[in-house]
C-alpha cells in the first residue's frame, strides 16, 4: 500500500508513458563515441549554469569558468552597465588564453578595470571591446572594431548565471527553462548569500551521478549508518516513497514529504544533531522566507521535506523545506569521468547558534555526498565491464529514464538535420 | 598563551589541534588523529557544548574577540569528529576510500 497516491495510470513511469518501463542499456554512460556526440549535440546546444550574480559584486567582477566538455574558457564579468557578460576567454592577437593566473588550466576570479593579455599586453574593456593594441602602427589595416573579444551568449534568471556556446540559440533561456522552473522565480535565493561550496573529480559518467540524486531508492540502504541503528531499520523497513514527480521539457522535478527530526525520540537522532539542533535537512528552527514561489512544493506536502529540480543537461537546485537550498553541477571530461560541483546555501546566520546549525547541516552534506560519489565510480566499473547489457529500474527511478531519454532525444534531434543535408547532397 | 575565554580552560589541553579556521584543516586532521585522541576530544567538548554556545551568544557573529572565536571553531572541529564517533567508528567514511569532496569556499566565521 503507497503511503502516497500514485497518478491514475498506476505509476509515476506509465504517466509518463514515452519512457516506458523496459530494462534500459548504459551503453550511453560507457561509450566515448557517444560522449563526443552528447558534447556537441546537448552541451554545445543548451543553456549551461556557470554560476550566480552574487559571485559578481562590483563592476570589473569577473571569474573564469574551465568549460571542457564544450572545449571552452570563459570569462563572465560585470559591465560598467551592471550587465553580466560572457566571453570566450582568448586574446585576439595571436590566442592566448586572456585571464588565468599561475596555471593556465586553472580558474580564477577577481576585479579589474579592464583585461590585459599577459603576452603582448592588448586590452580589453569590460563590454569586451580591444581597448589598447601595443605599438598598434606595426599592424596592417588594424580596424580594433572588428576585434574585440568573442561574446558568448548569456542570461541571468532568478540570478543564475547561464551561457550557451551555440552561435545562436534554439531558444532563450526562459523559454529554456520553461515554466516549471521558472515558477520558482521569487524564491530568496539572493538573500542565501552564506556559502559553501565543494568539488571533486568523479571517476564515472556525469548522468550515473545525475541518476544517483533523481531517486531516493538508494537513501535507506547506502547512507543507513548515518544515522542511529534504530532509525535506519525503521527507515529500511519502511523503505522510501516520493509524493510527487514532475518533468517539464527537457527538465525533471522529485518532490519528497519531511522528518520532524526535532519531535522524534532521541534514540532516534544523533546526539550531534540534538546538541546542534540540525542535520541532513538543515537547521531545524526553521527561518521564514515569507510566501513561497508557486514551483516551490508541487504536490503541497505537509511535511514537505525537498524539491530536488534537475535542469538539463547538468545542473540541479534543491530547495529544502528549512530554508535553504543547494547546488549541484556535474561537468563532463569524459565519458567516464566528471567534476562533481556541491554548493550548500543559507541566509547569512546572524547568530552564533544559527551558524553552528548550518555547520553542522554543511558537514552532513559532505558525510553523504562523499558516499554517493564514491559508489559512483563503483558503478561506472561495472556497467563498463560490459557483461550486463540492460538494468532495471523500478517506479522511484523514472527521472532516470527520463534524463537518458532526453539526452538521446537532443542527439537524435541534432544530427538527424544534417543527414538529411547530406543524402540530399549526395 | 590561552586560545580559549577563561570560562573554558578544561577545553585548552585541544585547542592547539583542533581550534583551525577552514574545513578543509578540519577535515584532513580529523583524517590524520586516531580514534582514540577523537573520542577523547568528544567526550570533552559535547558536555561543555551547550555552556560554550550561551557563551557564544552573548556576542555578535561578526564581532567576536579571538579566543571566542576559537571557541567556535572548536565547536565546528566537535562537528567534524562527531561522524568518526557517533555513527562511523574510524575517522573516513567507510566505503569512500577513493572519494574526495573539497571544500573551497565557506562562511567567515
Amino acid at each position: 500500500m503507497s503511503r502516497f497516491p500514485k497518478p491514475a495510470e498506476g505509476s509515476w513511469t506509465e504517466h509518463f508513458p514515452e519512457l516506458g518501463t523496459a530494462p534500459m542499456s548504459y551503453e550511453d554512460s560507457t561509450s566515448p563515441e557517444y560522449y563526443q556526440r552528447e558534447r556537441e549535440a546537448v552541451f554545445k546546444r543548451a543553456w549551461l549554469n556557470v554560476g550566480r550574480v552574487e559571485q559578481l559584486p562590483r563592476v570589473g567582477s569577473y571569474f573564469t569558468k574551465e568549460l571542457a566538455v564544450v572545449n571552452a574558457s570563459v570569462i563572465v564579468v560585470k559591465g560598467k552597465d551592471q550587465q553580466v557578460r560572457a566571453f570566450h576567454n582568448i586574446c585576439r592577437h595571436r590566442g592566448n588564453k586572456l585571464v588565468w593566473n599561475d596555471y593556465p588550466r586553472e580558474e580564477t576570479q577577481g576585479v579589474c578595470r579592464q583585461f590585459t593579455c599577459k603576452y603582448h599586453g592588448w586590452r580589453y574593456d569590460l563590454d569586451g571591446a580591444l581597448s589598447f593594441v601595443q605599438q598598434e602602427s606595426e599592424f596592417f589595416d588594424l580596424d580594433k572594431e572588428r576585434y574585440g573579444l568573442v561574446p558568448v551568449h548569456c542570461e541571468v534568471w532568478a540570478g543564475f548565471i547561464f551561457i550557451n556556446v551555440a552561435k545562436e540559440p534554439a531558444q532563450t533561456l526562459t523559454e529554456f527553462l520553461g515554466p516549471m522552473v521558472t515558477d520558482l522565480e521569487g524564491y530568496p535565493f539572493d538573500k542565501m548569500t552564506a556559502r559553501f561550496g565543494y568539488r571533486t573529480n568523479v571517476a564515472a559518467n556525469w548522468k550515473l551521478f545525475m541518476d544517483a540524486f533523481a531517486e531516493f531508492y538508494h537513501a535507506p540502504v547506502l547512507h543507513a549508518k548515518q544515522s542511529p541503528e534504530k532509525y535506519s531499520s525503521l527507515a529500511q523497513q519502511a523503505g522510501f516513497e516520493a509524493p510527487h514527480y514532475g518533468i517539464d521539457g527537457p527538465h525533471r522535478v522529485v518532490s519528497t514529504s519531511g522528518v520532524r527530526f526535532w519531535e522524534m525520540d532521541t534514540e532516534l537522532v544523533k546526539p550531534m544533531e540534538i546538541l546542534t539542533r540540525s542535520g541532513l535537512f538543515g537547521p531545524w528552527d526553521q527561518v521564514d522566507l515569507g510566501e513561497m514561489p508557486a514551483g516551490v512544493n508541487p504536490a503541497n506536502c505537509e511535511p514537505w521535506g525537498l524539491d530536488s529540480f534537475q535542469l538539463f543537461p547538468n545542473f540541479v537546485v534543491l530547495i529544502w523545506s528549512q530554508g535553504w537550498y543547494l547546488t549541484y553541477h556535474y561537468w563532463p571530461t569524459s565519458e567516464n569521468t566528471h567534476v562533481f560541483e556541491g554548493n550548500v546555501y543559507f541566509l547569512p546566520a546572524t547568530t552564533v547558534r544559527a551558524r553552528i546549525a548550518q555547520e553542522m547541516a554543511a558537514v552532513t552534506f559532505k558525510e553523504f555526498a562523499l558516499q554517493d560519489a564514491n559508489t559512483l565510480e563503483a558503478t561506472q566499473m561495472g556497467i563498463e565491464s560490459g557483461y550486463v547489457e540492460t538494468f532495471l529500474l523500478n517506479d522511484q527511478e523514472v527521472l532516470c529514464r527520463h534524463l537518458h531519454k532526453e539526452v538521446a532525444d537532443w542527439i537524435a534531434d541534432f544530427e538527424r538535420p544534417a543527414d538529411v543535408a547530406v543524402e540530399v547532397r549526395s | 598563551m590561552a586560545l580559549l575565554p577563561v570560562e573554558f580552560t578544561d577545553l585548552e589541553p585541544f585547542a592547539e589541534t583542533w581550534c583551525l579556521a577552514s574545513e578543509p584543516e578540519r577535515y584532513h586532521t580529523r583524517l590524520a588523529t586516531p580514534m582514540a585522541d577523537m573520542l577523547a576530544f568528544y567526550d570533552a567538548i559535547t558536555p561543555r557544548a551547550e555552556a560554550a554556545m550561551a557563551y557564544l551568544d552573548g556576542f555578535e557573529l561578526h564581532d567576536l574577540p579571538e579566543d571566542a572565536t576559537n571557541l567556535l571553531l572548536l565547536i565546528y572541529s566537535m562537528i567534524m569528529v562527531s561522524f568518526p564517533v557517533e555513527a562511523w567508528g574510524q575517522a573516513r567514511v567507510p566505503d569512500t576510500g577513493s572519494a574526495s569532496f573539497d571544500c573551497f569556499v565557506e562562511p567567515v566565521p
